[in-house]
């Protein structure tokens, strides 16, 4: 382990938690902005309009990958020099461009105003803009802000920060009512599926944030229990908390193991009893385990490493390694949450090495000379990793595919097996 | 502040990356924060390139900008310099790190690296792509060869009789439009006329390579865009002349052999067509009559759409009805293009604007970019792609070139193939109404299941209980709208062939506008006919 700078425990030795090990240094990631990417398409009366620069546009292009056949629910207004001249003159601007927007897409429920490197550093103040433009149009559109900037956000923090936005526009949940609050993006289909499970259980009312619409905001108040779906939701969670909200702490929602913990969460705050968990949730794990064991055999001792990317590393790590029997080589996480990640660091192995934050050049170093069959990271590097005969799974399509849940255990494993099967098959 | 839902072009420095990751030896030091990362993808997934780009990126976070910025440009400069060992380090900074004014390349500089330190200014909110590339490209050539420069006035030593000439080909980048088979295609041309490539840059160069340049005779400035600042300059300082026409189609490869034969004072008339082209044939054969008039509309990088209008003109039968570019920098070689074809030209950088006009003008062939393709789709209208930028799919595995007699044969193909083909627009005209060959039927070629991917500009080709909805079935004009047709006449217009439908269907509503008729009968449907007929 070379280049390591700093290493620290995450709690008290003999803890049987693994060690966490700093990096700091070039890092390669998305920043927030990309996770618009899924949220437009989840929040379907929602528009995202980023304040920023060239790069912007340029990053939201190339990071929605392919064009969408669709005219997309997303675009960036381009500063330009005469922008960066004075502030005033940039409000004006804005509330132009908004307008454009707005007219051109009368069907918009929320707009978001959505903050970058650029308008950060200028100071160009969303929050107050927003406030303006909320006067102007109330009653037709609610426009919000929040920051997906580099500086501020890798990747999927860009979620966090957008729906930690949508908090206080929750209205009050009446006191003596208790609710379940599910945060984070989820498939449709995906969240049926959890929906479903919940009502057989009897828990309810039951809801998700994001909403499919902005006209459906699910209320939040002393009763409310938070579930993380999605373990980037730190600041949301902690927003919801300070609205009287209690955060239910359990594993994530990814394989047998993980979606049948997280579930569990809920029953015993529900006082739902095991057996009833048992009953209502066996079916659907004797699916898994027998969509999972067509995938055990092409994974199972194979090696794999995680480049810090979405923050999903350390739950789909406990997922491979516990269910699917891969040995982890090193797992990198861009950010490490401790106490969203409480549940999950326990069902780590105890000498995993995990990384937290990046050194590009010395992480690729390590990389070279573990050699693991199977390499987690995002686009830029995937192709120059397989030119260099290491297999890789891009990191993106684990945000943007429903792999959550006892229905798509399979599917996630499906996902790493398939560049290892399709390595056994070519001859080329 | 502009408004933008898809660009054609990036950031200035992205034109510098594909510069650099054009080359072997050259690093580039990018002072950028934690996200701007992601412009490799560009590189690794869309050109499906096997390296990162030679890029290091300083990715500082909002912590960083309260301590020291300027420190981590350093150290990320050591590191780059230390690892990857280039034998030219440049540096520049991204659009967030030209607001906080760290000036990266003095502080570069000032490290007293054994290596040229070249620094880029890149002003990310004036400028853009292909501005950033032609001045990387220039500042690197400069950089390298200005202590080599002669004394004014020194005319380079004329050519040995015994040494055929030589050119340089300037211009091809990473991530352009078919660069790499373009340049082999050209070196082949170049070979056949008795003309030496000497060095090519900046795709496949080396810093070493780039201080060969001034031995060659002439330069051939391949892709305007990249490299007219670079040839302009090696003109002025090294007596290199220039060889500017772009061989794209058959006169434009014959003008650019004239032009290569005057400058080099040699002469090609017997080399006319060192390699037979197959596409003057195919241009002329019977089948190809159904490609008279269609009409094109071309929105692309200025020297890819200024080509793309001589071919559609001279050598396909083509009517271009528009002609546009995103390069503002080249605005001015499109404007005289439209003059020649009597078109109003497009120049914009506003893709929303580019749908309008295409929405208005209906053609039926689109040549453009990838947007055009995003366009055309929309619209349903064929489409094919000519310039950057391009997607994943503009990269393909086969020898494809766009220049020279093979590219034209290329361009022949690929432009022809998104319309309907040849005979068989006759046969379905010939045929109209027959119980088996009528624009629902699958085609053939598609099997029984049919498919949703029918050429654009025709009806999906489902039974019509799908009650389809076509774009060139339905009216177009917001006006239209008042304007009623009688059953009798939509029934008639249905008649007609699916492919033209479209084209009828607006006709013949812009002639009722025009008329003032209020419906259309089976008579205003001819008389429309009869107006517009060509």
């Amino acid at each position: 382990m070379s280049g390591l700078q700093t290493q620290d425990r995450a709690s008290a030795v003999g803890d049987g938690l693994p060690v966490v090990t700093r990096e700091r240094g070039q890092r390669q990631v998305f920043c927030g902005l990309a996770g618009i990417v899924w949220l437009h398409r989840k929040i379907q009366d929602a528009f995202f309009l980023v304040i920023g620069s060239r790069t912007c546009a340029h990053l939201l292009q190339s990071a929605a990958g392919v064009m969408i056949f669709a005219e997309p629910r997303f675009a960036t207004a381009i500063l330009h020099e005469r922008d960066l001249a004075g502030l005033a003159d940039c409000n004006a601007e804005l509330d132009r461009v908004v307008a454009e927007v707005l007219e051109r897409r009368p069907d918009i429920g929320t707009l978001f105003l959505v903050g970058s490197c650029p308008s950060e550093v200028i100071k160009l103040d969303l929050a107050k803009a927003a406030e303006r433009l909320s006067g102007v149009y109330r009653g037709r559109v609610r426009i919000l802000d929040y920051s997906a900037s580099g500086l501020e956000t890798t990747f999927t923090q860009g979620e966090d920060a957008c729906l930690k936005a949508l908090v206080p526009e929750l209205p009050q949940l009446p006191s003596g009512e208790r609710s379940l609050l599910v945060l984070g993006t989820l498939p449709d289909v995906v969240e049926d599926q959890f929906a479903r499970l919940f009502a057989d259980l009897g828990i309810g009312p039951v809801h998700f944030l994001p909403p499919r619409r902005t006209t459906e905001f699910p209320s939040l108040g002393n009763g409310t229990k938070v579930l993380l779906a999605q373990p980037f939701l730190g600041e949301t969670a902690r927003a919801c908390e300070a609205r009287g909200a209690s955060l239910l702490s359990a594993p994530y929602p990814f394989g047998i193991e993980g979606t049948l913990g997280w579930m569990r969460a809920v029953t015993e705050a529900w006082g739902v009893t095991r057996e009833r968990l048992d009953a209502v949730t066996a079916p659907a794990i004797a699916r898994a385990q027998r969509g999972l064991s067509h995938h055990r055999e092409s994974l199972e001792g194979k090696r794999i490493s995680f480049l810090p990317d979405s923050q999903l590393e350390i739950p789909l790590a406990r997922f491979l390694q516990r269910e699917c029997g891969m040995d982890l080589v090193e797992v990198g996480t861009p950010f490490l949450d401790r106490r969203l990640m409480a549940e999950e660091m326990r069902l780590l192995p105890e000498d995993v090495r995990l990384t937290e934050g990046q050194d590009l050049e010395r992480q690729l170093d390590r990389l070279r000379e573990d050699r693991p069959d199977l390499t987690v990271c995002g686009l830029g590097l995937a192709n120059p990793l397989e030119s260099e005969g290491l297999r890789t799974k891009w990191s993106i399509e684990l945000v943007f595919t429903p792999v959550h849940g006892f229905d798509q255990a399979a599917d996630l494993a499906e996902l790493f097996a398939r560049p290892l099967r399709r390595a056994a098959l070519l001859r080329v | 502040m502009q408004l933008t839902l898809w660009s054609y072009e990036g950031p200035p420095h992205i034109g510098a990356m594909r510069v650099v990751a054009s080359m072997q030896g050259v690093h580039l030091v990018l002072h950028a924060p934690q996200g701007d990362t992601y412009a490799d993808l560009l590189f690794t997934m869309i050109e499906r390139r096997g390296t990162r780009p030679p890029v290091t990126y300083t990715t500082f976070q909002a912590r960083e900008l309260g301590s020291d910025t300027a420190e981590l440009v350093k150290t990320s400069v050591g590191d780059a310099f230390e690892r990857f060992k280039p034998r030219v380090l440049l540096v520049g900074e991204a659009c967030t790190a030209e607001l906080i004014q760290d000036q990266p390349g003095a502080l570069a500089r000032g490290m007293g690296l054994p290596v040229p330190v070249l620094s880029l200014e890149l002003p990310a909110y004036a400028r853009k792509e292909c501005w950033g590339a032609n001045e990387t490209f220039y500042q690197l050539v400069r950089g390298l060869l200005k202590p080599r420069v002669p004394e004014a006035g020194r005319h380079p030593e004329p050519r040995p009789a015994d040494r055929r000439p030589r050119a340089n080909l300037l211009g091809p980048t990473a991530l352009g439009f078919r660069c790499r088979d373009d340049i082999e295609e050209v070196t082949r041309l170049l070979a056949s006329v008795g003309v030496d490539v000497h060095v090519v840059a900046p795709l496949g160069a080396t810093p070493e390579d780039l201080l060969r340049i001034p031995e060659a005779d002439f330069n051939v400035c391949l892709y305007p865009e990249t490299a007219d600042q670079t040839c302009l300059w090696l003109e002025r300082m090294f007596g290199q002349p220039t060889v500017k026409t772009v061989p794209i189609g058959i006169g434009a490869t014959h003008d650019f052999l004239d032009e290569v034969g005057r400058i080099a004072g040699i002469d090609v008339a017997d080399a006319k067509s060192p390699i037979s082209s197959r596409m003057p044939w195919y241009s002329r054969s019977v089948d190809s009559t159904y490609l008279t008039g269609k009409r094109v509309f071309i929105f692309a990088d200025a020297t890819h759409a200024v080509a793309a209008a001589r071919m559609c003109a001279e050598e396909l039968g083509f009517a271009v009805v528009g002609i546009g570019t995103y390069a503002r920098e080249f605005a001015r070689d499109v404007r005289e293009c439209a003059k020649r074809y009597g078109v109003e030209p497009l120049i914009t950088d506003d893709y929303l604007e580019v749908e309008k006009r295409a929405a208005e003008l209906q053609p039926e062939l689109m040549l453009g970019t990838q947007m055009e393709r995003h366009i055309a789709k929309r619209l349903g209208i064929p489409c094919a792609v000519i310039s950057a930028p391009v997607h994943v799919q503009d990269f393909p595995a086969r020898y494809a070139p766009q220049m020279g007699f093979e590219g034209a044969n290329v361009i022949f193909d690929t432009w022809v193939h998104p319309l309907m083909m040849g005979l068989e627009e006759h046969l379905i005209t010939m045929f109209r109404e027959d119980f088996e060959f009528h624009d629902s039927a699958t085609p053939s070629h598609l099997g029984s299941g049919g498919s949703t991917n029918w050429p654009a500009g025709s009806e999906s080709p489902g039974s019509e209980s799908q009650a389809a909805v076509d774009p060139a079935d339905m009216p177009v004009s917001a006006d239209a709208s008042t304007i009623t047709w009688a059953a009798e006449a939509e029934q008639e217009l249905k008649k007609i062939p699916f492919f033209v439908r479209g084209k009828a269907r607006r006709n013949t509503e812009r002639f009722a506008e025009e008329q003032g008729i209020q419906t259309i009968t089976v008579e205003t449907l001819y008389d429309a006919k009869a107006h517009f007929g060509r």
